[in-house]
């Protein structure tokens, strides 16, 4: 009996894809982490940078302790642990799918085309352009202020909440990630708007590194439901506190960021694949 | 002279013309000052008078670090990349030959942007920023005229600043690494991330006498009324003083820089 042609089955191709995808974006990532190796002082300082920048936020917040005990009736270390998660999910997300902001400026000047005639597919591409490994600095810096948050709380531990550590991390870092890819497809439209998305991306960190009692209800609504920011570490990270939540949200909620995290992908995707279809060269 | 005036023109009209990424832009500096302003409220509940501001003005402070955000380029941007990027193919071996000052041509066009940037970035959260949350704004229309001049003054200095990072691609040929540090000392010590009068004792005095002060802290402490009469005087003096010592450094290095430009053929 012949077998069956592969290629006429979907579900493979779409696997194969998936694959090719993958293989494309390590290929790309490591050919920018060779080229920047070329300055390696360049290299050396961007990283620190990337990592003092973001600690300077902290320090900032550390400095506002000198003054205060509690800020909107949360301790510095508990203010840590919300600023490590966000930190470093952040972090991961900008490492992989940071790119995706420089999408704007390719559909401008037309170099987008390039991309669309490779037997690749497009966003492996975009999202590995120009991958800059400095950006390791960010996440760093996350992981070092969630270590001291870990070491300085007096949290009574349970495996439930031991498990919330990565999985805060990892679904957060899906979730931003799912914001990069769907402000790519919105920027195939606004062209020149990436920074809308830098509004959700780090305007979202800054936010989600203070406990929610600071800012209006609103806010907090907009955050759990529209844009679900929340879920990266608000919620999962007042379960391990044994904290009240915002808009007194059931408890069973700090569970969903991997299933919220699943939805973004799919509507991210969507938007995507929207934006892609409606693209026009500019044809210079 | 005249010259000069066309290239600031050309400086306002280049930012001018990208209209949504305007638009963007202030809708980001709307989302960051709404987030700091809840932040300061909840320091200023705890602290009432902290820094030696009361609440309002503390808000106010929050708005204008995002109305001055672009226009003294407290993050960098603007021309530096450009500079570095001329320096690195030689292309500035061109700008050499011009019939121009290389260090007033690029301030020019600097100055330009930053006027934009002023009315492009500036008005619109401010004007938010007041609809939402109660500002100190001032009612003598002569201290608007005061910080006017002052954050002018700060555009200057962060230009002198910038333009120093930019003359040091001379020797690195790769300017990104200078330039993120000098942004991240800029954005921590302008008073951006938080009032440098909140910082203490050595730090706080070390943080206001660096001209990284000059760019947010002067300005937002002349609008906010805390410099009249003779302070004003002095803090204007700071940040000449500040804008006239960097201008001739940068003078100086063009001058050392400039005779070690190897142009190559071809």
């Amino acid at each position: 009996m012949d077998q069956p042609e592969r290629v006429d089955r979907p579900l493979d191709r779409r696997g194969d894809r998936l694959w090719a995808g993958v293989r494309a974006y390590g290929l790309i990532a490591s050919m920018w982490i060779r080229s920047t190796m070329t300055y390696r002082a360049s290299f050396a300082m961007t990283t620190f940078g990337n990592f003092a920048a973001t600690a300077l936020d902290f320090v900032a917040i550390m400095l506002m302790f000198s003054h205060i005990d509690a800020l909107g009736g949360y301790t510095l270390p508990e203010v840590a642990l919300l600023y490590g998660t966000a930190g470093a999910a952040f972090g991961l997300a900008d490492l992989v799918m940071g790119s995706m902001d420089r999408l704007g400026r390719r559909v401008r000047d037309g170099t987008l085309d390039t991309l669309l005639v490779r037997p690749v597919p497009v966003l492996a591409q975009v999202a590995a352009d120009r991958f800059a490994l400095r950006r390791l600095g960010r996440v760093t810096q996350g992981l070092l202020v969630l270590a001291y948050a870990l070491t300085a709380l007096d949290i009574a531990w349970t495996p439930l909440k031991v498990l919330m550590l990565p999985m805060m991390l990892l679904s957060g870092a899906a979730i931003f990630s799912a914001v990069f890819v769907a402000g790519a497809g919105f920027q195939f439209w606004a062209q020149d708007a990436s920074e809308v998305q830098n509004s959700f991306t780090y305007g979202g960190t800054t936010l989600l590194q203070y406990p929610p009692s600071l800012f209006a209800k609103d806010l907090v609504r907009g955050v759990t439901f529209v844009l679900p920011l929340a879920f990266v570490n608000w919620l999962p990270a007042l379960y391990v506190l044994d904290r009240p939540y915002p808009l007194d949200l059931p408890g069973r909620l700090a569970f969903m960021p991997p299933v919220v995290a699943a939805v973004c992908w799919v509507l991210a995707g969507a938007a995507w694949r929207a934006g892609l279809r409606s693209y026009r060269s500019t044809g210079s | 002279m005249r010259l000069y005036a066309v290239v600031a023109a050309g400086g306002f009209r280049r930012y001018a013309t990208y209209r949504v990424a305007t638009a963007a832009g202030v809708f980001t500096n709307t989302v960051f000052g709404f987030i700091m302003a809840y932040v300061y409220t909840a320091l200023w509940d705890e602290r009432p008078q902290l820094g030696g501001y009361d609440l309002s003005q503390a808000l106010t402070y929050v708005w204008l670090g995002q109305a001055l955000l672009m226009t003294v380029a407290m993050m960098g941007g603007g021309f530096e990349d450009e500079l570095i990027e001329r320096i690195r193919t030689g292309d500035i071996a061109i700008d050499l030959y011009r019939p121009a000052d290389l260090q007033l041509f690029w301030l020019a066009g600097d100055l330009g942007r930053a006027a934009f940037h002023l009315l492009g970035r500036g008005i619109v959260p401010m004007a938010l920023g007041a609809l939402a949350f109660d500002l100190a704004l001032p009612a003598n229309p002569l201290v608007w005229l005061a910080f006017l001049a002052s954050a002018a003054l700060g555009v200057v200095v962060s230009f002198a600043v910038r333009f120093l990072v930019a003359l040091s691609a001379f020797w690195l040929l790769d300017g990104a690494g200078v330039a993120q540090m000098t942004w991240l000392a800029g954005l921590f010590f302008s008073g951006m991330v938080l009032p440098l009068t909140l910082f203490p004792g050595a730090l706080g005095e070390l943080a206001r006498a660096l001209p990284w002060s000059a760019l947010l802290q002067v300005p937002a402490d002349v609008f906010l009324g805390k410099h009249t009469g003779w302070g004003l005087v002095r803090a204007y003096a700071f940040q000449i003083g500040w804008a006239a010592a960097l201008l001739t450094a940068g003078r100086l290095l063009q001058s050392v820089a400039t005779r070690r430009v190897v142009v190559q053929g071809g």
